[in-house]
């Protein structure tokens, strides 16, 4: 007999489906699309309505959550980040974009308990009364996520640390669901964060015209057109929408506060003083 | 008018008048009496005594005779293997129920208390809720448990709750009335200690958090915002009115927590069945494995005690 | 007083709610026979020693370095070295050094909060629920503060002052610490904080835990000793900032020594809060915090409240529901889990509380506590009230530091006011009333730093703390704790 050294060994390959409320389901309609050897998971327009029931269930709990509660659960998404950080570099992520990720996460973390305190405040009315405006989350959130990791990680955070839930549709599938896992494992609520993977021409209207969805963020839409249209099919419920950049996106400087205060509501309380 | 020094002429000033409960306060205080710890000699004592002042209940719409029979003989006996262990207070079943729960209890000193007043939604005409005591009673119940009209209450026609109340105390005659309150559907402590003191004003015995039908049983808070007003007013009136929480207690250190409640909220007067009771099906059998487990150091399992 | 009551034989009720002995292990902790200081990252031996006890027995814990002035002169200077590289970190950076901090705490709060219960005596419930929570929740949230000072409204580029000396008191140890170490870190300061001569360990388990989070030589120095430590300290030419939580009375002396220099100050000092209960208070509730601004920490609380304003038109009733809810509190061994209140902190502080509490009968005003048998060693006061007290007693005006209630009365909301303003300090009040309009009025009139509503002896690291007049100046805490750490 000849002589043959034992085989490699096989290994176990992902199955990447959809993260909706916590769980990982397959796309309702059965499809998947071959991405880099990989079926993934193609979500369909029942998917984004699941994602967004999912994110409109979770999020009064959500946004009930103590400020620093949702600070320790974004460290803790950090913390798991950074733990699975050569699972995305094998992915092809750039070592450095995924430490740029897990310092966004730190970056948002320390947020949840901070932009009341800078978007907000008392406001000295004329008359004898307390008058005290504060932020409050917009509520459900539909994000079109852009391609990078960082990028992806920089429209999620500043939507869910400020309160909101967010349904994303991510063109870069096994990052986007690979992020999932990390925020499965995270003590991120189920719902919080919703991923779809698909094309966003094709489900995005469907989130655009939801009369459920409080807000659109149009970050990683490349297309002008397509823009247009979904911003025209969000005014339908008047939500509210952030435009994709006019300059080519750079997620590696400072994001200051815009993406939160993009889904903020202000509420002003006022009330008599007097003996 | 029952006897009490307190004047009900104006229920609904006497009711707004009393002070007000702060919601963050009371649960604060509730969750740092459930921080107290008891030593292990004490414990065996807390669940014998937790076993004495149940309540235990069926109120399914299943319910048979030979469930309650088994019931019954539970009550008796929870521990068959243990002639040490004390029986429950009472059973609690449905009216229809009662003539068959009545034989196996006689004589034993179990009580047999029945749900009347169309229990579980309070949603039926006087008439229907006075022949339906009257006939818990006629079939061998000594303890009444009615539901108050929330309806009635929320819409501030305290008159009517407490007329209703008066009359069911009158058809009861010489059973103990308890008056469920129904606190998870009051909406606030304020409306749970308002609800408790027009139970006591109007001649409750026990005044009872709730049905176990609704979401919202019985909390910590809520029992120790009832607690404060049987305190206050024996305080007033001299009479010394029983608590009874119900529903969502289900194991042994959630039956002690009660039990530290009442200790530092209306005192040790209340530490006893005539004064306290815990209505409850399953808790039943986690105070029997916790009270096996103190006797026999190791830790027990379902599988050894009855279902029923 | 609970464990005081009678034991009746046979009556099973009785033998339950003896709750106690249900004593927190002490075998998480280790106390090592001696602590150095901690200079450059590492413990040296000091020359001198002394002892720290455990205030609830009087057994020495462990033996102590004493800083003199040349190790206070070290730790100043390796704080210097360090703060150039410190400062010169990304914000980013530090931020991560501090959130590790702020887990390793986390991680080690049962062992932090027994140790704190023995050397302060306070009660196990306090230290694990209290402290520690917001020791960690400290460090968290001035972590998060560390890459965004840009946003914090004290300019575009705050810069850090340099070296920070920090003194703090023995009543939390441990929590004192968080307040001065952590804004000063997450600004880019580097710092040198003597911990109180009782309760030193804290601190020094601190000191391990830097190093455990691997955080540079250097940033944080812990110099242990007494009062000329820490006067070593403030006066020491190579600080740039002094933080000092104290009596008013040493207050007065730092101020008085920084004066011509060009250090920057801020004081945590003494109060004699006014807690006010109006006639339509929620009575159990404003009870609970009376009895938790009092009793919360043996009345070693800055910000207690120590003087209870009761509306006349509910005093009887207020009074009676306070004596019954004083005679459930559970005074004894601080490691016990169902002690209220443990230890008096020192015999130092027990002969001034003795002392005050006995003016104040001389005075008199008609003293109170409820039946309370105290252990035979340690350091121990029972719950005290006095009624009967005017704004003319020293009971009423004087600081005690101790479990110790005067209870005045007052008419109207104007009189109200006008008694809780009238005293030097003005650290902390309390309101209770269930009308929203009177709170908000009687809170604007308040000369304190910290008005509490229908609650009291809150904390949270996103909220300022610190007095008005002799109370102290400067905030710690929140956003603008931030403010006394930049230039």
């Amino acid at each position: 007999m000849p002589e043959t050294s034992a085989p490699a060994r096989l290994s176990v390959r992902k199955t990447y489906k959809l993260f909706v409320g916590g769980a990982f389901p397959r796309s309702e309609s059965g499809r998947t699309q071959l991405v880099d050897g990989d079926n993934v998971a193609l979500a369909s327009r029942k998917d984004a309505r699941d994602a967004v029931g999912a994110a409109r269930k979770v999020q009064p709990a959500w946004a009930g959550a103590t400020a620093y509660n949702r600070g320790q659960v974004l460290y803790r998404v950090a913390e798991m980040l950074q733990g699975r950080r050569a699972e995305f570099v094998a992915l092809g992520v750039p070592a450095a974009e995924v430490d740029a990720a897990v310092d966004r996460w730190v970056w948002y973390a320390g947020w949840a308990d901070k932009i009341a305190q800078v978007h907000g405040g008392a406001n000295p009315v004329a008359g004898p009364f307390f008058n005290l405006s504060a932020p409050e989350p917009t509520g459900v959130v539909a994000v079109i996520a852009p391609a990078s990791f960082l990028g992806l990680v920089s429209v999620i955070a500043p939507a869910v640390v400020t309160g909101n839930t967010v349904v994303v549709v991510a063109t870069t599938p096994q990052a986007a669901i690979t992020l999932g896992e990390v925020l499965a494992t995270s003590d991120v609520p189920g719902g919080v964060v919703n991923v779809l993977t698909g094309r966003p021409a094709e489900i995005a209207p469907w989130l655009a015209s939801h009369d459920d969805v409080n807000a659109l963020d149009l970050t990683g839409v490349d297309d002008p057109e397509l823009a247009a249209d979904l911003e025209r099919a969000a005014a339908g419920s008047l939500k509210r929408v952030i435009r994709p950049t006019t300059t080519p996106l750079d997620f590696t400087g400072d994001p200051g506060l815009r993406p939160m205060t993009a889904l903020l509501e202000t509420k002003t309380v006022w009330h008599p003083k007097g003996f | 008018m029952t006897a009490t020094s307190l004047p009900t002429g104006d229920l609904r000033s006497a009711l707004h008048g009393l002070p007000g409960v702060d919601k963050v306060g009371v649960e604060a205080r509730a969750s740092m009496l459930a921080t107290r710890s008891i030593k292990t000699t004490a414990k065996a004592q807390a669940i014998d005594l937790a076993i004495r002042m149940v309540d235990l209940t069926t109120l399914e719409g299943a319910d048979t005779p030979g469930k309650v029979r088994a019931l019954s003989a539970k009550a008796l006996r929870p521990d068959p293997a243990d002639p040490s262990c004390p029986p429950v207070a009472a059973v609690c079943v449905y009216p229809s129920m009662v003539g068959v729960a009545a034989p196996v209890l006689a004589g034993s000193g179990v009580h047999l208390a029945s749900v009347a007043t169309a229990f579980p939604s309070g949603q039926a005409p006087l008439d229907v809720k006075l022949a339906d005591t009257r006939d818990a009673v006629a079939a061998g119940a000594d303890e009444i448990d009615m539901v108050i009209s929330r309806g009635a209450f929320l819409s501030g026609r305290y008159d009517q709750v407490f007329e209703e109340i008066t009359a069911v105390k009158e058809a009861a005659g010489a059973a103990h009335l308890k008056v469920i309150l129904e606190t998870g559907e009051l909406g606030t402590y304020d409306n749970v200690r308002r609800a408790s003191w027009l139970a006591m004003l109007a001649g409750a015995d026990f005044i009872k958090t709730s049905t176990g039908k609704v979401p919202v049983a019985a909390t910590l808070p809520v029992t120790l915002v009832m607690l404060e007003a049987v305190r206050d007013f024996r305080a007033r009136t001299g009479r010394q009115v029983g608590v009874k929480p119900a529903g969502g207690i289900r194991t042994t250190k959630d039956a002690i927590k009660y039990l530290v409640l009442i200790n530092e909220t209306a005192g040790p007067d209340w530490l006893d069945p005539a004064w306290f009771r815990f209505g409850a099906s399953s808790l039943l059998n986690d105070l029997l494995m916790q009270r096996t487990k103190l006797t026999t150091g190791h830790y027990s399992g379902p599988d050894y005690f009855t279902l029923d | 007083m609970a464990a005081a009551h009678p034991h009746h034989e046979g009556n099973p009720r009785d033998d339950m709610f003896e709750y106690a002995p249900a004593p927190e292990s002490r075998s998480v902790v280790e106390i090592a026979p001696s602590y150095g200081l901690f200079i450059d990252g590492a413990f040296d031996a000091g020359k001198d020693t002394f002892k720290t006890v455990n205030p609830a027995t009087e057994e020495v814990l462990t033996e102590v370095a004493l800083a003199g002035p040349e190790d206070v002169d070290r730790a100043v200077a390796a704080a210097r070295r360090a703060s150039g590289p410190w400062s010169a970190l990304p914000g980013s950076e530090r931020a991560k050094y501090l959130f590790r901090i702020a887990r390793i705490i986390q991680e080690r709060s049962r062992e932090l909060a027994v140790l704190e219960s023995l050397d302060n005596g306070k009660p196990i419930r306090e230290s694990r629920d209290v402290d520690l929570p917001l020791v960690a929740a400290h460090f968290f949230y001035y972590a998060g503060w560390a890459d965004k000072l840009a946003y914090a409204g004290f300019g575009p580029e705050p810069r850090p002052l340099g070296v920070a000396a920090q003194v703090i008191p023995w009543n939390f140890p441990l929590l004192m610490l968080a307040w001065k170490i952590a804004p000063a870190l997450a600004t880019g300061n580097t710092v040198v904080l003597k911990p109180a001569e009782t309760t030193p360990l804290s601190a020094l388990f601190f000191a391990d835990v830097c190093r455990q989070a691997e955080l540079p030589a250097g940033v944080v120095n812990i110099v242990t000793g007494a009062g000329d430590t820490g006067r070593h300290l403030v006066e020491h030419p190579g600080v740039h900032k002094v933080a000092f939580t104290g009596s008013t009375e040493v207050g007065r002396e730092i101020a008085g020594s920084v004066a011509g220099t060009a250090k920057r100050l801020t004081l945590e000092l003494g109060g004699k809060a006014a807690n006010i209960v109006f006639d339509d208070a929620p009575v159990d509730q404003a009870v609970e915090g009376i009895v938790n601004g009092i009793f919360f920490n043996q009345g070693h609380v800055c910000c207690a409240g120590s003087r209870l304003l009761i509306q006349e038109s509910v005093y009887d009733e207020v009074l009676e529901a306070l004596k019954r809810r004083m005679t459930t509190l559970r005074v004894g061994d601080p490691l016990d889990k169902n002690t209220d209140i443990g230890a008096i902190n020192s015999a130092a502080q027990l002969a001034r509380i003795r002392e005050l509490s006995d003016v104040g009968a001389q005075e008199g005003a008609q003293r109170w506590s409820p039946p309370c048998e105290l252990p035979d060693h340690g350091f121990w006061f029972a719950p005290t009230l006095f009624t009967g007290v005017t704004q003319a007693h020293r009971i009423a005006r004087e600081e005690i530091f101790g479990p110790v209630l005067s209870v005045l009365t007052f008419r109207t909301p104007a009189e109200a006011v006008e008694k809780a303003n009238n005293t030097p300090y003005g650290l902390s009040a309390g309101i209770w009333t269930e009308k929203g309009s009177r709170i908000l009025a009687v809170a604007d009139k308040l000369r304190a730093g910290v008005v509490w509503a229908n609650t009291f002896n809150k904390f949270d690291p996103t909220s300022p703390f610190g007095g008005y007049k002799e109370s102290g100046y400067g905030r710690e805490g929140g956003r603008h704790g931030l403010e006394a750490y930049l230039a």
